[in-house]
């Protein structure tokens, strides 16, 4: 094997990573240049520098409720989904029951199900319960879609910790409910947080349920962009798509640092 | 501490720390702990020695409350704790990879036991910083367990164990983490922080040495079952059985079949013949004609030249050198007898003996009186 | 001390058996009953409305879709740019994965990060940026125009190509995340034991590194092949009329012609045949693999 053929194989492998972060990144990015321009249509490279698009955002009323009510929603998703995807990963790993694959199964099927499928089953049944195109309604089914990566992620980290740290807890006096707060949970509180924050993003960015259970009345902030979308594109799609994006890294990134300083097992 | 008699706690007591009483812990069918009886007198370091899955660690987690028995009793301090959860037990443990809290620091895990009992806040702090400086780490109080080494984290745990003045403590191969060198340093400080408090202390290790090193005294678990329960020089020197023998230090172990003579009892086999004396026949309760084993420690053999006419009230033999092993402080060889056994002689240097090469022919000798007589159970 | 592990497991079975275990059960409770009420219930009464959905349906909202070639042309169409997408992927995903494992620590943390970014960001985003830049009007085209390589705008938008493009983007992570997974336990000194043996780095790399990636490999095109089938927004968005998928025949049949019983046969059709894939390779595959890859971190 030559040294130059060696050499060209490194390049090769360099190029094709470059061009795939490029694929993977780039096409969103351009977005947010975009939604500076000063120009009143989508171009690229942008005209001038402007932040009138985001001034439309935050006063025109549609965007601004809608903006309101995806956080609103998310937060409310993230609370419940977080509540009981703990709770459930809990039992899961602790508890002995009949039934637990089936459990596993259940707890896992909404990431598998086709989210269209899971739309239109939950407003055929939430407009009969008369709780469609409200946040009650939105808030469950995004709690359904949610609870797989809270119960999957602490889960994951009750498995990895150390059990003897809950009998040592016992030894030195701790009930069950203080071992709990005091030692279980600032422990796992790693999973817990990535839990609500994937819950909470998971809610933030989702579409397709949400367009049939929201109404002219009650609009999350994608459901405005989808219908946006599909009409006359004007930059202020691009500085809400901006707005969805910083939120979903802005938090991600938070889990990062959040991860790192985590004390070690 | 305030209480220096941590090991009683103040409450009114026979001087039994603790009694267990025919216990047994079954996991299925299969029996983890077999029927074991044992009581521990207030002060004492007791250590529980065995192989793995001699139902050591199990039955030291019955004390601690982290399962429940099957059948029999553990009394702690007189009071029967059948009923009552491991929060409530007053034990303190010590575990083998310290389980140490990792997010809080050294002095908040030490307060935690402290806490837990509602303890006035400037209490807690007079009783970490005399813990702390028990096992003098004082300066480390800030720091968490991951910015310490694991000689410190153990000693936090000790401290952390010994904080609350628990009637019990207990330690489940605390030391089985560590390198040789900080393993036994810390045997000798946990045995003096021990003293120090007067704790009552059941020790769980496999390592006989380290139970010789820390112990009062020592039972020996096998299939789960106290097989000998004594002190180090009664185990080594008195041992029951060859399983006991054989775990504590090392030994020659001469199996035959036991018989009467006109002149006294002998151990046979192959043409060896080994006397044994009243006095240890007696201890073994043996009868004429069983398996035995005569079981014989090291430096209790001698070596001498082939011609070499041992002293009178002496088993001898002639023997080959099949090993010699050079240890530093003495030289042990292994030596090859007629029918087939194997002898250890340890020889301690600087005395001037003779230096026996491998293949030498030699005498091998012993006082009659230095065997112990035990049942060949592998016959 | 590590001979003791295993009887340690022996001698620590966690709970007392007894009325203690099944506290902890208790508290899978709310979150079962919940998704019974809210995911599980929806779901069943949809699948009840195929058949009843006109009150006589019978079996006959499924004979519908059998019955006419346009909806079996969506069907295969569906399947054809699942696996298109699976495929393009696979292409692009494995190399990725690859070099993630043979650069130091630091930069496999920033290729870790390029994937996870895009996994996590909003699909309607993406999305929307690809429409940016296909459309006739988009960034690939005004270039190309002022540039002066083509003299009108070439069909991006509304074209298999553009859905492929778009979806391939989005599931990327699905197909990268679980062969990573796979090649980060394989033992980095694979290719020097197999040169040892007097295999050349391209064989051994073919031979003994590529067939320890496979069940990655598996797991990844399950997972992207599945997702796939189940795409609504991209084609919707980058797709033209003849590049229709399944999702979008649903919904329109639901906003447009409010034929729920229709609707909901052909979602029972789209989730058992999710299902049938997800059983066929929980033969090949542990789903636990596939889906815990995905979702940890």
């Amino acid at each position: 094997m030559s040294d130059s053929w060696r050499q060209t194989r490194r390049l090769l492998m360099a190029a094709l990573g470059a061009l795939t972060v490029f694929y993977l990144l780039a096409p969103t990015l351009v977005i947010v240049p975009m939604s500076f321009t000063e120009a009143s249509i989508l171009s690229f490279p942008p005209e001038g520098f402007s932040t009138r698009w985001y001034e439309q955002m935050l006063t025109r009323p549609e965007w601004s409720t809608g903006l309101r009510n995806s956080a609103l929603v998310a937060t409310l998703t993230a609370i419940l989904a977080t509540l009981l995807g703990t709770l459930a990963a809990l039992g899961m790993t602790r508890g002995r029951f009949p039934g637990r694959s089936l459990v596993n199964g259940l707890a896992l099927s909404p990431l598998i199900v086709p989210v269209v499928i899971i739309a239109i089953g939950m407003f055929s049944l939430f407009v009969q319960w008369r709780i469609s195109g409200s946040i009650v309604g939105l808030v469950l089914a995004h709690t359904a879609l949610a609870l797989p990566f809270v119960i999957v992620n602490v889960a994951t980290s009750l498995r990895t910790m150390d059990r003897n740290l809950e009998l040592a807890a016992a030894n030195l006096g701790a009930t069950p409910a203080r071992s709990f707060l005091r030692i279980t949970l600032p422990i796992i509180f790693p999973g817990v947080l990535a839990g609500a924050i994937f819950s909470f993003i998971t809610s933030w960015d989702e579409v397709v349920v949400a367009i049939f259970l929201t109404s002219a009345r009650f609009r999350t902030l994608p459901v405005e962009m989808w219908e946006q979308v599909r009409q006359v594109v004007d930059p202020t799609v691009a500085a809400v798509a901006t707005t969805l994006l910083v939120v979903t890294t802005g938090l991600l990134l938070l889990l990062l640092v959040v991860r790192r300083q985590a004390p070690a097992r | 501490m305030t209480s220096a008699k941590g090991a009683s706690g103040g409450r009114p007591s026979d001087g039994r720390a603790l009694v267990l009483r025919d216990l047994v812990k079954r996991f299925g069918d299969v029996p983890a702990v077999d029927g074991v009886d044992l009581e521990v007198r207030d002060g004492e370091f007791l250590t529980l020695l065995g192989p793995s899955g001699s139902g050591k660690t199990t039955t030291l987690r019955m004390i601690a409350g982290f399962m429940t028995q099957t059948s029999g009793t553990i009394e702690i301090g007189g009071t029967d704790m059948t009923r009552i959860p491991p929060y409530r037990r007053d034990v303190g443990m010590v575990f083998q990879n310290y389980a140490l809290f990792p997010h809080m620091t050294a002095g908040q895990n030490v307060a935690f036991p402290l806490e837990m009992r509602r303890l006035a806040r400037p209490e807690i702090n007079r009783r970490v910083g005399e813990a702390l400086a028990l096992v003098r780490l004082e300066s480390l109080a800030g720091r968490y367990p991951r910015q310490l080494s694991g000689g410190q984290q153990q000693r936090i745990a000790l401290a952390r164990a010994v904080v609350f003045s628990p009637r019990l403590l207990l330690m489940d191969e605390p030391l089985g983490a560590l390198d040789k060198k900080l393993r036994e340093a810390l045997q000798l400080e946990i045995v003096r922080v021990s003293r120090e408090l007067g704790a009552t202390v059941i020790y769980v290790t496999h390592d006989q040495e380290e139970a010789l090193v820390m112990s009062d005294r020592i039972a020996i678990f096998k299939n789960g079952r106290i097989e000998q329960l004594g002190s180090g020089e009664d185990l080594y020197d008195r041992p029951v059985s060859m399983f006991v023998a054989d775990f504590i230090g090392e030994s020659s172990i001469l199996r035959g079949r036991l018989e009467r003579a006109a002149d006294g009892a002998y151990l046979s086999r192959n043409g060896s013949r080994w006397r044994v004396d009243e006095a240890t026949l007696a201890r073994a309760a043996l009868a004429d004609g069983t398996a035995g084993a005569l079981v014989v420690r090291p430096e209790r053999m001698r070596i001498g030249g082939p011609d070499e006419k041992p002293p009178a009230g002496s088993n001898a033999v002639e023997a080959t050198v099949s090993a010699v092993l050079y240890l530093g402080s003495d030289r042990k060889y292994e030596l090859a007898l007629p029918d087939g056994e194997r002898a250890v002689v340890r020889q301690q240097l600087g005395g001037g003996e003779r230096e026996w090469q491998r293949g030498d022919r030699v005498t091998l000798w012993w006082p009659v009186e230095s065997g112990v007589l035990v049942a060949d159970a592998s016959a | 001390m590590v001979a003791d592990s295993a009887a340690r497991g022996i001698e620590r079975p966690g709970r007392p058996r007894g009325p203690a275990l099944d506290r902890w059960a208790v508290l899978v409770l709310p979150a079962v009953l919940f998704l019974v009420v809210f995911f599980l219930a929806p779901l069943v009464t949809m699948s009840l409305r195929s058949l009843t959905d006109p009150p006589d349906a019978g079996l006959s909202n499924y004979a519908k879709f059998f019955s006419q070639e346009a909806y079996i042309r969506v069907l295969t169409n569906t399947f054809w740019i699942a696996f298109i997408s699976t495929l393009t992927c696979l292409v692009i995903g494995y190399p990725y994965a690859y070099l993630m494992t043979i650069v130091p620590g630091r930069v496999a943390g920033l290729l870790l990060i390029a994937v996870l970014l895009p996994f996590w960001s909003s699909l309607l985003v993406r999305t929307f940026a690809w429409q940016v830049i296909l459309r006739d009007t988009g960034i690939i085209n005004s270039f190309l125009l002022n540039v002066g390589v083509i003299s009108g705008p070439i069909p991006l938008i509304r074209t298999t190509a553009g859905v492929i493009v778009g979806m391939s983007h989005v599931l990327l992570p699905f197909m990268v995340l679980p062969i990573y997974a796979v090649m980060r336990r394989i033992d980095p000194e694979f290719g020097r034991a197999a040169a040892n043996l007097g295999a050349s780095p391209w064989r051994a790399f073919i031979r003994v590194f590529m067939p320890l990636t496979l069940p990655g490999v598996l797991a990844g095109a399950l997972l992207v092949f599945v997702l796939a089938l189940g795409f609504y927004i991209t084609p919707a968005l980058l797709g033209g009329l003849r590049d229709q998928m399944i999702s979008q025949l649903i919904v329109q049949q639901v906003q447009q012609r409010l034929d729920w019983g229709f609707a909901s046969a052909m979602a029972v059709l789209l989730m058992g045949i999710t299902f049938a894939f997800l059983f066929v390779a929980s033969r090949l595959v542990r789903l636990r693999d596939v889906f815990g890859s995905a979702l940890e971190e």
